[in-house]
C-alpha cells in the first residue's frame, strides 16, 4: 500500500466515527470532554454552532452517530452487551446544564446587507438557514401555516419526549437573531411567492402528508381513524385532548411509536402496535421500540392489514392477515402469506403510521421547478439549489423523510449555497472544511486528555416511573444524567478526536508501541497489498470499512501498519514510543458555514 | 514508562490457548523501564513464548537480581511465582529453588552487569553445574541504573554516549557457556521478535542449563553512533545462523522462513525444533566446530544470532546428584530421615 495521506482531512475525521456519521460534523468528542471537565455552557455552544438544536436533538435525534461509536465495538468481547457511547444523552445534559447562554449568543448585525432571504416552512431545515445568514446581515422571513416555530419538531413529537419549554428556547434563540417569523401564513402559490422579489427562496416545507392505508371499511370507519402525523399535530396544538380506550396503531416507524405513547397517556387504556414487519426490520429506533415496550404497549408483527369491521357504522375491529417474511436474490423483501387463519382485533380507534410523503401541490408547473417522476423536486446533491437557482431545498423537501439532524445539515449547506450565491460566487466552489492537529503532550507522560480507558458499562438514563409518566402527556419520561452519571458516561468516550500521528523518519522499530498497545492494532510488516497487509497483522483487520494506517517504508524495508479499527486512543503508544515518533494529536474539523469563511472575497484572505 | 495501567480491553479475536488463556493474561505489570527499553521487547517475547507452550502461569518461578534487566520480572506472568534477590546472586537462589523443587520451570532473568560482572562466578558455577532453567541475559553493554558506564560486555573499541572509548576485551557470555558445558546456547536481538520467540520456547522447554543471550539496546545510555549494541549497529551486523521453528505436538507445522536446508531435532516432550539453516556450514549440535566458528565470526565483527548449540541429549544438576525424582520439598519425614537402620546399611557399604 501506499503510504496513509494523512493531509487529506478526510482521513483522520474519518477516524472520529461519531464526527463522520453526524450529518451535521458535529465534533462530538470535543463537546464530551468539555462535559467531563464540567464546561456545560461551552458543550452546549460547540453544539449549538454545528447542529443549532442541542436541547431537542439530545432528546430526539436519530442519533447516526451511536451505531457508529467506536466505544460499542471495542467492547466486543470486552463487554456482556457491547454498547457505544451514550452520546446523545451527553448532548441534552450540556443542553439541561449550561445555564445562561444568551449572552454567548450571535449579535444581531449592526446594518442588514440589503439581501432577502425568504424560509418556506419554519423546521429546522428553515430554522438553521436563518439561523446561520441573519447573523451575516441578511433580512431572513420564515412563513409557517402553524401557529408558533419548530415545525415537526413542534407539531409531532410528543411533548412527554420533549417538553415545549425546550423548542421555545431554541427556536427563540434563532429567531432572536433578527429573524422575521410569519405565523399562520401558507404559502400556496409559488409563483406569487416568488413575484415577491426575494434575492433567495429556501424551502423546508417537510413530508407533510401522512400516508393512508386503502383497505375495506376505511371510508364507513373514516370517524374513528386517524392519520398519525395529523392526529399527533391535532395532540400537539391541543385541538385532541382523548381517545377512547381500545387503540391500534398500525405501523413500524418512529411516527408508530409516538402514537401509541400519545395514545396510552389520553385514555387508550388497551393500546397495541400492528407491524407488518418482523420485529427486527421495523423502521423504528431500537430505543423507541423499547420506549413503547417498557410502557407496556405490545407489538404484533408480521400481520397486514386486512379489513376494518364495522357495525352500525361504528369501528369494531380489525382484521390482519398473518405473513412471514422472504427475501429474493437481490436481497428484496416480499411478505407471504404464512397459511395461518386471519386475526381479528377488537378496537375503538385507528391510527393509521405507514409513512409520511412529500407534497407540492402548492408549486405550479410553471414555475421552473423540475420534479422528477417521484414528484420530488430535481436538485444539486451538493448545493441544494433546484432548477430556478436562488430556490433551494432543504430537510424533508428535498430527499424525502429523514430526520432533524439531516435537515439541519442540508440548512447549513444550503446557507453556504446562498451566501455564496448573493456574493456573486459560483456555490459549487465550496472551500474544504478548517483542519487543525495539535499535539496534546504537556510533559514527559502527560496528556492534556484524560487518556486512562474507563472500563464502564453504558449507564442508563434514568426514567420517571411508568405510572407518573403514563398520568401526562406533559411528563417528560427521560429525567436525564445527573452531573455524577453524565462525568461517568462522558469518561467512556474514547477521545477518537485525540490522533494517533506518526512521523517514519523518527522511528528506530523498537517495538515498544506494538508490545503496549492493548488492542494490538500496530504491526511492523513487510508491505503488501491492503486485502494481503489486513491478513497478517498482529491481529486480523478484518473491517474493511474502518482504514489502514500505512507508513512510508522504514530502515529495515518494513512498514508501519495500524487498524485504526479498534484502536483505544489511550496514547500508550506515544508514552512507550523513545524518539517521538508517535504523538497524539487532537483533530479539530470545522466545517464551512456561511460568512466570510466560504466566500474566496478578500476578508477570507486576510483571515 | 507510562503511569497508567495498561487497559484490560483487548482485541475481540485475540486468541486462546490449550490452557483457555490470552497472551493477555500472561502480562505482568505495567513497565516502569524507559520508553523504547529493549527489555520490554524481551519481556514481551517472553510472554509471548509462554502463551503459545501453554505453560500454567503457577508452574513457572521467576528470579532475578538488581538491574534494569532484573526489574523486568514484575512486567511479566503475573500469575507465576517471583523471587527478586541480591545483585548478581539470582544463580545461587535459583540451584537452591531448583534442588528443593524440580518440577517448576525456572526463568532467570538477568543483564550483563549482574550476570557478567557482580554475579559473573555465580553464573559459571550455575551452568556448570547444569541446572535446568532458562537463564536470559538482557544484555545491552552499559550500566544503565548508574547512567551508562561500559559494563563488562561491551565490545573493544565501542564508544559510550559521552565519546570514551573501551579498551577492555569484551566477556562474551555465549562463549563461556560452551566452555562451561550449557546445554542449550542461544543469542537473539530484542529487535527481531520472530527469532526470538521461538529460542525463548526452545529454551523453556530443554532439560537442562539453557543461556539465551539477547542483545537488548539501551535507548538512553547506548543507542548512539559508535555502539555497537543499538539498534541500527546489530541489524546491520546480525548475521542470523538460523531461523527457528519450535513445533509443538498439537501446533500445525507452518514454517515462518524461507525454505533452506533444514535440520531437525526431536525434543524430550514429543515436541520439535526445526531450525533453517542461514549458514550451511554451521552445526549447531557439534560443541567444538561450534565455538571455533562463532569465534571466528565474532572477530570479524558480526554479532551471531540464532540457536548457537544444543545438546539433545542434555543432564541436568540433578541427574549429577542423583537425586529422586520426588520433588525434595515434597518428600516426608520419613524419606527424609529414614532411621539408624538405614544409616547402619549405608555405612556397612562404606566399609
Amino acid at each position: 500500500m501506499n503510504p496513509t495521506d494523512i493531509r487529506n482531512p478526510d482521513y483522520f475525521h474519518r477516524v472520529v466515527d461519531c464526527q463522520w456519521a453526524c450529518p451535521a460534523h458535529t465534533p462530538v468528542p470535543e463537546y464530551i470532554r468539555l462535559i467531563a471537565a464540567g464546561r456545560y455552557a461551552d458543550a452546549y455552544m460547540v453544539n449549538w454552532r454545528s447542529n443549532v438544536f442541542p436541547g431537542i436533538l439530545g432528546r430526539t435525534c436519530d442519533r447516526p452517530c451511536e451505531p457508529a461509536c467506536r466505544r460499542g465495538r471495542v467492547e466486543q468481547g470486552n463487554q456482556p452487551t457491547p454498547e457505544p457511547v451514550a452520546i446523545c444523552r451527553l448532548k441534552r445534559v450540556a443542553a439541561d446544564l449550561k445555564g445562561d447562554v444568551r449572552a454567548r449568543m450571535p449579535s444581531r448585525p449592526r446594518r442588514p446587507n440589503g439581501k432577502r432571504v425568504a424560509c418556506v416552512g419554519a423546521g429546522p431545515a428553515s430554522l438553521t438557514v436563518a439561523r446561520d445568514l441573519a447573523p451575516l446581515g441578511y433580512q431572513v422571513s420564515v412563513f409557517d401555516g402553524d401557529p408558533r416555530a419548530g415545525g415537526m419538531i413542534r407539531s409531532q413529537i410528543p411533548r412527554f419526549r420533549l417538553p415545549e419549554s425546550v423548542i421555545d428556547e431554541e427556536v427563540g434563540y434563532v429567531l432572536d437573531l433578527g429573524v422575521e417569523f410569519r405565523p399562520g401564513h401558507r404559502i400556496d402559490s409559488l409563483r406569487r411567492f416568488l413575484a415577491q422579489g426575494w434575492d433567495a427562496v429556501f424551502i423546508g416545507s417537510g413530508a407533510p402528508r401522512g400516508r393512508d392505508l386503502d383497505i375495506p371499511g376505511r371510508e364507513e370507519c373514516a370517524a374513528h381513524i386517524h392519520v398519525g402525523i395529523d392526529w399527533l399535530a391535532s395532540v400537539s396544538f391541543g385541538h385532541t385532548t382523548r381517545i377512547d380506550k381500545r387503540v391500534i396503531v398500525l405501523g413500524g416507524g418512529n411516527t408508530a411509536m409516538d402514537c401509541c405513547r400519545t395514545a396510552r397517556r389520553i385514555g387508550g387504556e388497551d393500546v397495541k402496535v400492528i407491524v407488518r414487519s418482523g420485529f427486527d426490520d421495523m423502521k423504528a429506533s431500537p430505543w423507541e421500540k423499547e420506549d413503547a415496550l417498557h410502557e407496556g404497549i405490545p407489538i404484533l408483527n408480521n400481520l397486514v392489514p386486512k379489513r376494518f369491521e364495522h357495525r352500525d357504522g361504528k369501528l369494531i375491529g380489525m382484521s390482519f392477515q398473518p405473513v412471514h417474511a422472504i427475501f429474493d436474490d437481490s436481497g428484496r423483501r416480499q411478505l407471504v402469506p404464512s397459511g395461518e387463519p386471519d386475526r381479528y382485533f377488537e378496537c375503538d380507534e385507528v391510527l393509521i403510521a405507514v409513512g409520511q410523503e412529500n407534497a407540492f401541490p402548492w408549486i405550479e408547473a410553471d414555475c421552473g421547478i423540475d420534479f422528477d417522476r417521484h414528484g420530488m423536486p430535481v436538485l444539486d446533491a451538493v448545493t441544494l439549489q433546484s432548477s430556478v437557482p436562488h430556490v433551494l431545498f432543504g430537510g424533508d423537501a428535498a430527499f424525502g423523510p429523514k430526520n432533524i439532524i439531516w435537515a439541519v445539515a442540508h440548512g447549513h449547506e444550503a446557507a453556504v449555497s446562498i451566501d455564496k450565491l448573493l456574493s456573486g460566487e459560483d456555490p459549487r466552489e465550496r472551500p474544504a472544511p478548517a483542519v487543525s492537529l495539535v499535539s496534546q503532550k504537556m510533559g514527559i507522560h502527560e496528556w492534556s486528555y484524560d487518556n486512562d480507558i474507563d472500563p464502564d458499562a453504558r449507564h442508563k438514563v434514568p426514567w420517571r416511573e411508568a405510572n407518573e409518566a403514563l398520568a401526562s402527556i406533559r411528563v417528560e419520561v427521560e429525567i436525564g444524567f445527573d452531573t455524577a452519571t453524565a462525568y461517568r458516561e462522558a469518561q467512556r468516550c474514547l477521545n477518537c478526536d485525540v490522533q494517533t500521528v506518526f512521523a517514519d523518519k523518527l522511528c528506530i522499530e523498537c517495538d515498544a508501541c506494538a508490545d503496549i498497545c492493548p488492542m494490538d492494532c500496530l504491526s511492523f510488516v513487510a508491505n503488501g497489498d491492503e486485502a494481503d497487509l489486513r491478513g497478517r497483522l498482529r491481529a486480523p483487520a478484518h473491517n474493511t470499512a474502518q482504514a489502514l494506517y500505512v507508513s512510508a517504508a522504514l530502515k529495515t524495508s518494513r512498514v508501519m501498519v495500524k487498524d485504526e479499527d479498534l484502536c483505544l486512543h489511550c496514547g500508550l503508544c506515544a508514552e512507550r514510543c523513545p524518539t517521538g515518533a508517535w504523538d497524539m494529536q487532537r483533530f479539530l474539523l470545522d466545517v464551512t458555514h456561511a460568512g466570510p469563511g466560504c466566500r474566496k472575497s478578500p476578508e477570507r484572505v486576510a483571515a | 514508562m507510562t503511569y497508567l495501567a495498561k487497559p484490560l480491553m483487548h482485541h475481540p479475536s485475540l486468541p486462546r490457548n490449550s490452557l483457555g488463556y490470552t497472551r493477555r493474561d500472561y502480562e505482568g505489570k505495567i513497565s516502569t523501564l524507559c520508553a523504547g527499553c529493549g527489555h520490554d521487547s524481551i519481556s514481551a517475547a517472553i510472554i509471548q513464548a509462554c502463551w503459545e507452550l501453554a505453560i500454567e502461569p503457577h508452574r513457572v518461578a521467576k528470579l532475578s537480581g538488581i538491574g534494569c534487566s532484573s526489574k523486568t520480572p514484575d512486567y511479566l506472568l503475573g500469575n507465576s511465582h517471583g523471587f527478586n534477590s541480591v545483585h548478581g546472586r539470582m544463580p545461587s537462589v535459583a540451584t537452591g529453588a531448583n534442588l528443593a523443587n524440580r518440577d517448576l520451570i525456572y526463568l532467570g532473568i538477568s543483564g550483563d552487569g549482574d550476570s557478567a560482572s557482580i554475579g559473573f562466578g555465580q553464573f559459571s558455577h550455575l551452568m556448570r553445574r547444569g541446572v535446568n532453567m532458562t537463564y536470559v541475559v538482557e544484555n545491552n553493554g552499559v550500566y544503565g541504573l548508574t547512567k551508562g558506564q561500559f559494563s563488562a560486555t561491551a565490545d573493544s573499541g565501542s564508544k559510550s554516549k559521552y565519546g570514551g572509548v573501551n579498551r577492555d576485551a569484551p566477556i562474551d557470555l555465549a562463549s563461556i557457556a560452551f566452555q562451561l558445558g550449557a546445554t542449550y546456547i542461544a543469542r537473539g536481538f530484542s529487535g527481531d521478535k520472530e527469532q526470538l520467540v521461538p529460542l525463548i520456547m526452545g529454551a523453556l522447554t530443554h532439560p537442562g542449563a539453557a543461556l539465551l543471550d539477547v542483545v537488548s539496546p539501551c535507548v538512553a545510555f547506548n543507542n548512539h553512533l559508535g555502539s555497537t549494541k543499538s539498534y541500527d549497529y546489530v541489524r546491520e551486523h546480525n548475521e542470523a545462523l538460523n531461523r527457528l521453528d519450535f513445533i509443538t505436538g498439537r501446533a500445525p507445522i507452518e514454517a515462518r522462513y524461507a525454505p533452506g536446508e533444514t535440520h531437525e531435532v526431536d525434543l524430550h516432550d514429543g515436541s520439535r525444533l526445526r531450525l533453517v539453516k542461514l549458514d550451511a556450514a554451521y552445526d549447531p549440535t557439534d560443541r567444538v566446530a561450534a565455538q571455533r566458528h562463532l569465534l571466528a565470526r565474532q572477530r570479524s565483527g558480526e554479532v551471531v544470532t540464532g540457536l548457537l548449540f544444543l545438546d539433545p541429549e542434555p543432564e541436568d544438576l540433578h541427574r549429577h546428584l542423583n537425586t529422586v525424582a520426588t520433588p525434595l520439598f515434597a518428600l516426608g519425614e520419613d524419606e527424609l530421615c529414614p532411621g539408624a537402620e538405614a544409616l547402619a546399611r549405608i555405612n556397612a557399604r562404606l566399609r
